[in-house]
C-alpha cells in the first residue's frame, strides 16, 4: 500500500503567525480603552478608516500580485499595521490623512519590498512618518484630554456626531486641540521644571508625567506584560529601548532647572513610550534576529528617542528612531549572533566568515 | 544526586507515551520472511557469506562486517535463503538496497552459541570482539556500530547510558528499563569494564519515566549488594525535547559541551543508549547475536499500540498487524518519533536494527501542516534552538543559497531535531531546508575535493615531463659529443687519405678500435652524468623512509577522519554520508597501498645494496626501474650515434649528403604529418609546427644545392675511401 510522505518533523506546535497577531491586535485593548476614554472616539475611528484602507489595499495588490487573497488576508498582518497607526494618528485626524499613510504603509512599505517578512521597515511608522512630514498641521493637532481644566473651564471633547464630522469633513478640530505634555515640555524656556508643572495645567492636573498620556502608557505597558506573558516575544528589545531611554534621562536630568530634559517617569510615561516599546519595537520583522542584537537594537532606539525628544525639532520622535534603528538591524545580526553550542566563542558572523 | 545542566532551548510537545505502555512487551508471531538489509548501521553494508539456497541457522552470521566501522549481520531465525536482492528499505529517501531475504522454516533453531558471566576474566579486547562479532549497533536510531564507540584513543572518565528517550510516543526503552533492569545493569557493567571502568558511570533518564527510574534504583541497589560493580549513578532531569540527542545529554549530566566537529570521547566521555546495553548483555552472557528488539508501534491507527519484541527483518505490515492497525486512518506511517522519525514509503519494508518505533497516528492525531507563510522573524526557532543557532537565518542563507554564510551561522552543528519547525508559526520546514543546503554543501566541498586531487595530479605530470625532458637533454647532450668525436677523426683520416690513400684502408680497423676506446670514454662520461642525477643508494634509503613515515601518518589521518564521519551520531544515515564513509575508506586503502609500496621498495633495496655498491666501482648500476631504463636509453642512443658517426665518417660527402637530405627529407615528411594533424585537432602547437617544416624545407633546400654542387664536382673522382668501405 502506498502512504504519504512528508519530512521531519511530522508534529507541529499549535502556534501559528494569526495567532501572533492575534494577540498582539488584543493586547492593543487597554490602551485604544484608555485612549478613548482621555481623548474621545477619534482613536476608534482612526482604526476603523484605516483597517479598511489596509484590507483594501492589501486586497488590491496581492490581486496584482497573483496571491491567494483570502489565505493571505487571514494572517491579520495588514490589520495590525492598520491598528497601530491608527493608535498612533492624533484622534480625530481627517480621515483621508489615515487613508493616505495606511495606503503607503501598505503598498509601498510593505508590498513593495515584498509583503509579510520581507519590509525592511516598519510599514506603519513609514506611514507615520510619511504624514508628519507631509502633513505636520494636521498631525500636531490633538485633542485636549477629558477633564483637562484651562482657565477653570473643563474641556470637553466632541460628541459623536460632531466627531464623526470633524473626521469627515476635515475641519473643525482647532476648538478642541491642546498641545501635549511634550509640546508643552518642549516650549518650555525660561521656569523651572516645577513651575512650569504648577503653571501648566497637563501637568498640574497630573499625577505624574501629563494627564490622560500617563495612562495611555500604563495602559499600552499593560498590553506588553500580556504579550511578554504569552511569550508573543521576548523582552529584550522593549526593555532594551526603556533602559536607553532612562539612561539618558537620567544623565540629562539636572533636578529641575529650566533646560531640563525631563525626568525618568516624565519620557517613560510620555507620548509614545510605551506604545513604541511594546508595540513597535517588537515588531520581530524589521528588528535584529538574536536575543543580544534586540537588547542593542532596543537600547539604541530608546537613546534616539531622547535625543531627539530633547534636542531635535520633533516633540515626540518614536517613528524616526525606530526607522533608524531599521536600517542598523542588519549590521547589528552580523556582530550579535548567539555562541553556538560547542564553539569558544560566539564571535561575529564577518570574522566567522573570515576564519573559514 | 549528581549536579545537572540545562540545555539552551528545547520544547514540550505532548508526550503521548502512556498509549503504548498499558502491556508489558509482547513477542511476535515468526514472519513467513525475514527481509534483512546489509546496511542497518553507519558505516560500510556487510558483505554476504551466503548465497541463495543456502540453509541458515537463528543466529549464524549472514553477512560479514567490511572494514573497521561496519556491522556484521545474522539470521534472526533458522530457514532458506531465498533472495538477495534490493528491496526497499526502512530511508528517510524511501531507497532501493540490497538485502538478503530468508524464508522462515518455523523451527525457530539456534545455531550453537555460548555466553559467559564471568566477563571480568576476559580482556576489553575480547569483549569489544564479542560485541562486534554479535553485530551490535546503536539501537537508539543513528545506528552506530558499538563496537567502534567502545575503542577510543582517549582515557575515558565518565561513561553516560542514554534513557532519555525524548522523543514523544516512543516507550521502547522505558518498557525495557521496567522489565529487564537486572540485565541492563549487567551491560553497563560490561561496558564500564570494557573502558577500563570509569570514575562516573551516569544514567539519564528524563522525570516522565518515574517507573523505570524506580526498577533502575531497585535493581542497583540489588546489584551492588550482590558484585563490586563500578558506581553507578541514575540522573533524573526534567523532560524536555531533545534532551536525548548525545550532545544534549552531556551537557545536561556534565555541563561541558562537545567541541564543534569532535568526538564525546575528546572530553573523556562515551555515550550509549540504554536498549544497546542490553543488546551487549545478551550477546556477551548468552552468545546471543542482535537479531531481534524492543519496538514500540503506537498512535491512534493502531487499536492495540504497544512494545514488540521483534525480529530484526520483520515487515513492518507483519507487526503492524499485530498492534490492529488500521491503514484507512492513516495518512503516512512515520518509523521513528514524531521529531526526526521518517515517513514509509510502504508497509512492506522491513524493522531494522534502528529501529526503535513505529508510529501510526490518524490525521485528526496530527493533522498535515497548513501551507507556509512568510517567515515573520519571531525568532521562537532561536528561542529553541540546543545548539543556540539562529534558525531564522539560516533559513534565509539556505533560501538564497548563501553557503558561506550558512557555515558562518555554524549549520553544521545543526543536530535536525526539528525544534525549530515545531514552533515555526509560519509553519515552515526549516529542517528541510537545512538538509537540501547540508547535502549542497557536501557535494560543493566533494567537488573541490576532486579538482584538488586533479590540480595533483596535474602537478604530477608537469614534473615527469620535466625530468623526461631532462633524460633527453642528457642523450642529446651525448649524441653531440660522439659526433663531434667522430667529426673530428673523420676529418683526420681525410687529411691522412689525402696523404696517403692507401694507408686508410689498412687503418680503418685500427682506428675503429681507437675510436670506440674514445667513445667509450665519451659514453661512459654521459652514462656517468646522468647516474650522477639519480640519488645513491643511502639517499633511496632515505627517501623510502620518508615515504613511510608519510603515508603512516597519512594512513592514521585518514582512519580518524573516517572515524570523525562514523561517530557523528546525530548525522543521517543517508547515502552522501555512506558515499563519503565510503570515499575515506577508499583513501585509507589508496594510502595502505603506498604504505606498503614505499616498505617493499625499502627492503628491495637493502637486498639490493650490496650488488650495487660492488657494480657501481666498475659501471655505475642503476636501481630503479625507471632510472635502469633511462640508462639503458642513453646508450642505445649514443650506440646509434656512435654507429651513424661511423658511417658517415666512411661516406663520400655526396653520399653523405644524399643521405643527410633523405634524412631531412624523412623529417620533413614527419613534421608535415605532425602540422597535419595538429591542424585536424586544432592544437595549440600549430604554429610550432609549421616553423619547424618551414625551417626543414630550408635545410632540404640547402641540403639539395649542395648536392648538386656536390654532384657537378665530385662525381669524376670517385672517394677511393668509401670505395674501400663499400666493398668491405
Amino acid at each position: 500500500m502506498a502512504l504519504g510522505r512528508s519530512s521531519s518533523p511530522h508534529a507541529h506546535g499549535p502556534r501559528s503567525t494569526q495567532w501572533v497577531m492575534q494577540q498582539v491586535l488584543v493586547a492593543t485593548v487597554p490602551g485604544l480603552i484608555v485612549l478613548t476614554s482621555f481623548f474621545g472616539i477619534g482613536s476608534i475611528l482612526n482604526i476603523l478608516i484605516a483597517s479598511v484602507t489596509a484590507l483594501a489595499c492589501e486586497a488590491a495588490i496581492l490581486k496584482l500580485r497573483n496571491r491567494p487573497i483570502g489565505f493571505y488576508l487571514r494572517d491579520y498582518s495588514a490589520l495590525v499595521t492598520a491598528v497601530l497607526l491608527g493608535l498612533a494618528l492624533p484622534p480625530l485626524a481627517p480621515w483621508w490623512l489615515t487613508v493616505t499613510g495606511t495606503a503607503f504603509a501598505i503598498i509601498i512599505a510593505k508590498h513593495l519590498y515584498g509583503g509579510m517578512g520581507y519590509n525592511p521597515f516598519n510599514p506603519a511608522m513609514i506611514g507615520y512618518v510619511v504624514l508628519l512630514i507631509s502633513f505636520p498641521l494636521q498631525m500636531s493637532a490633538w485633542v485636549a484630554p477629558t477633564g483637562l481644566m484651562v482657565d477653570g473651564v473643563s474641556a470637553l471633547g466632541p460628541d459623536f456626531l460632531s466627531s464623526l464630522q470633524i473626521v469627515f469633513s476635515g475641519s473643525g478640530v482647532d476648538g478642541f486641540t491642546a498641545a501635549t505634555p511634550l509640546d508643552a515640555f518642549k516650549h518650555n524656556s525660561s521656569l523651572l521644571v516645577d513651575h512650569f508643572y504648577q503653571q501648566t495645567p497637563q501637568f498640574s492636573q497630573a499625577r505624574w508625567a501629563g494627564l490622560g498620556w500617563e495612562w495611555v502608557n500604563i495602559a499600552f505597558l499593560i498590553g506588553g506584560i500580556y504579550l511578554l506573558a504569552r511569550k508573543v516575544f521576548t523582552w529584550h528589545a522593549p526593555i532594551g529601548m526603556l533602559l536607553g531611554l532612562s539612561v539618558m534621562a537620567l544623565f540629562n536630568y539636572d533636578g529641575g532647572s529650566s533646560a531640563s530634559d525631563g525626568s525618568i517617569i516624565f519620557h517613560l510615561l510620555s507620548g509614545a513610550t510605551m506604545f513604541g516599546a511594546f508595540f513597535i519595537v517588537t515588531d520581530p520583522v524589521t528588528s535584529t534576529t538574536s536575543n543580544r542584537g534586540r537588547l542593542i537594537y532596543g537600547a539604541l532606539i530608546g537613546v534616539i528617542l531622547f535625543v531627539i525628544r530633547s534636542w531635535g525639532n520633533y516633540p515626540d520622535a518614536l517613528a524616526f528612531a525606530v526607522l533608524l534603528m531599521n536600517f542598523a538591524a542588519p549590521f547589528i545580526d552580523y556582530y550579535t549572533p548567539p555562541r553556538t553550542y560547542g564553539h569558544g566563542k560566539s564571535g561575529t558572523i564577518i570574522h566567522r566568515s573570515k576564519e573559514d | 544526586m549528581s549536579k545537572i545542566w540545562d540545555i539552551h532551548g528545547g520544547i514540550h510537545p505532548a508526550e503521548n507515551k502512556q498509549q503504548s505502555l498499558g502491556d508489558p512487551i509482547q513477542t511476535v508471531p515468526l514472519p513467513p520472511s525475514l527481509i534483512l538489509p546489509l546496511s542497518q548501521h553507519i558505516g560500510a553494508p556487510a558483505s554476504p557469506l551466503v548465497k541463495v539456497g543456502d540453509k541458515v541457522l537463528k543466529g549464524q552470521m549472514i553477512a560479514a562486517a567490511k572494514g573497521f566501522v561496519s556491522a556484521p549481520i545474522h539470521a534472526p531465525s533458522s530457514g532458506v535463503v531465498s533472495a538477495i536482492e534490493e528491496q526497499t528499505v526502512p530511508h528517510a529517501s524511501g531507497m532501493q538496497a540490497p538485502c538478503i531475504v530468508i524464508a522462515t522454516d518455523g523451527d525457530d533453531s539456534w545455531i550453537e552459541h555460548s555466553g559467559t558471566t564471568h566477563y571480568c576474566e576476559k580482556t576489553a579486547e575480547e569483549l569489544i570482539a564479542m560485541i562486534r562479532d554479535a553485530g551490535i549497533t546503536g539501537l537508539g536510531g543513528a545506528g552506530f556500530p558499538s563496537a567502534v564507540k567502545l575503542q577510543p584513543r582517549q582515557t575515558i572518565n565518565t561513561l553516560i547510558i542514554n534513557a532519555t528517550e525524548c522523543e514523544p510516543y516512543i516507550t521502547a526503552d522505558d518498557q525495557l528499563m521496567r522489565q529487564r533492569a537486572d540485565d541492563i545493569l549487567i551491560g553497563i557493567n560490561i561496558l564500564a569494564h570494557i573502558l577500563g571502568d570509569p570514575e562516573r558511570v551516569l544514567i539519564g533518564i528524563e522525570d516522565n519515566k518515574p517507573e523505570a527510574q524506580q526498577v533502575l534504583a531497585t535493581a542497583l541497589q540489588n546489584s551492588i549488594a550482590v558484585e563490586n560493580a563500578p558506581a553507578i549513578e541514575v540522573v533524573e532531569f526534567p523532560t524536555k525535547y531533545p534532551s536525548g540527542g548525545e550532545k544534549q545529554l552531556i551537557q545536561i549530566l556534565t555541563g561541558e559541551e562537545v567541541p564543534s566537529g569532535q568526538l564525546p570521547a575528546n572530553l573523556g566521555i562515551v555515550c550509549q543508549n540504554i536498549g544497546t546495553t542490553h543488546a551487549i548483555y545478551r550477546a556477551i552472557c548468552h552468545g546471543e547475536p542482535l537479531i531481534s528488539r524492543v519496538t514500540t508501534v503506537t498512535g491512534k491507527a493502531c487499536n492495540k499500540p504497544g512494545n514488540f519484541e521483534v525480529l530484526i527483518g520483520t515487515p513492518v505490515e507483519h507487526l503492524l498487524t499485530e498492534a490492529e492497525f488500521n491503514s484507512v486512518l492513516c495518512p503516512n506511517l512515520v518509523m521513528g518519533g514524531p521529531m526526526m522519525g521518517f515517513t514509509l514509503p510502504n508497509t512492506s519494508v522491513p524493522i531494522i536494527k534502528s529501529t526503535n518505533c513505529l508510529l501510526a497516528t490518524t490525521a485528526e492525531e496530527n493533522p498535515a501542516p497548513p501551507p507556509a507563510q512568510a517567515c515573520i522573524r519571531c525568532g521562537h526557532c532561536a528561542e529553541v534552538c540546543p545548539a543556540s543557532l539562529l534558525p531564522q537565518q539560516l533559513y534565509w542563507h539556505a533560501q538564497s543559497k548563501n553557503y558561506e554564510r550558512l557555515e558562518a551561522h555554524h549549520l553544521a552543528d545543526c543536530i535536525e531535531c526539528g525544534a525549530c519547525s515545531y514552533v515555526c508559526p509560519s509553519s515552515i520546514p526549516l529542517v528541510q531546508y537545512y538538509r537540501a543546503a547540508k547535502g549542497e554543501i557536501r557535494l560543493i566541498a566533494e567537488e573541490k575535493r576532486q579538482s584538488d586531487r586533479a590540480r595533483e595530479r596535474f602537478e604530477h605530470h608537469q614534473a615527469r615531463v620535466e625530468r623526461e625532458e631532462k633524460e633527453k637533454a642528457a642523450k642529446r647532450e651525448a649524441r653531440k659529443l660522439a659526433a663531434e668525436a667522430a667529426k673530428a677523426k673523420r676529418e683526420a683520416e681525410a687529411k691522412a687519405a689525402e696523404e696517403n690513400p692507401e694507408s686508410t684502408t689498412k687503418n680503418i680497423p685500427t682506428d675503429g678500435d681507437t675510436k670506440n676506446t674514445g667513445e667509450l670514454d665519451i659514453v661512459q662520461a654521459a652514462l656517468a652524468r646522468v647516474a650522477a642525477n639519480k640519488a645513491s643508494p643511502a639517499d633511496q634509503r632515505k627517501r623510502f623512509e620518508r615515504a613511510i613515515e608519510t603515508t603512516a601518518a597519512r594512513l592514521a589521518k585518514a582512519e580518524q577522519a573516517l572515524e570523525v564521519l562514523n561517530k557523528d551520531k546525530n548525522a543521517e544515515q543517508s547515502t552522501e554520508k555512506l558515499a563519503q564513509i565510503e570515499q575515506q575508506r577508499a583513501t585509507i586503502e589508496q594510502a595502505r597501498l603506498r604504505h606498503e609500496e614505499a616498505k617493499n621498495k625499502l627492503a628491495a633495496l637493502n637486498t639490493d645494496q650490496p650488488a650495487a655498491v660492488e657494480a657501481a666501482k666498475g659501471k655505475p648500476q642503476t636501481e630503479t626501474p625507471t632510472d635502469d631504463e633511462g640508462l639503458d636509453r642513453a646508450a642505445t642512443a649514443i650506440a646509434r650515434a656512435q654507429k651513424n658517426a661511423a658511417e658517415q665518417a666512411s661516406m663520400s660527402p655526396q653520399q653523405k649528403l644524399l643521405k643527410q637530405r633523405d634524412a631531412l627529407q624523412n623529417r620533413l615528411n614527419k613534421a608535415q604529418a605532425r602540422l597535419a594533424q595538429a591542424e585536424s585537432e586544432g592544437s595549440e602547437q600549430i604554429d610550432a609546427f609549421s616553423n619547424a617544416v618551414a625551417t626543414l624545407v630550408e635545410k632540404l633546400a640547402t641540403a639539395e644545392l649542395k648536392l648538386s654542387d656536390a654532384g657537378s664536382e665530385n662525381t669524376p673522382h670517385q672517394n677511393p675511401a668509401s670505395t674501400t668501405e663499400e666493398n668491405s
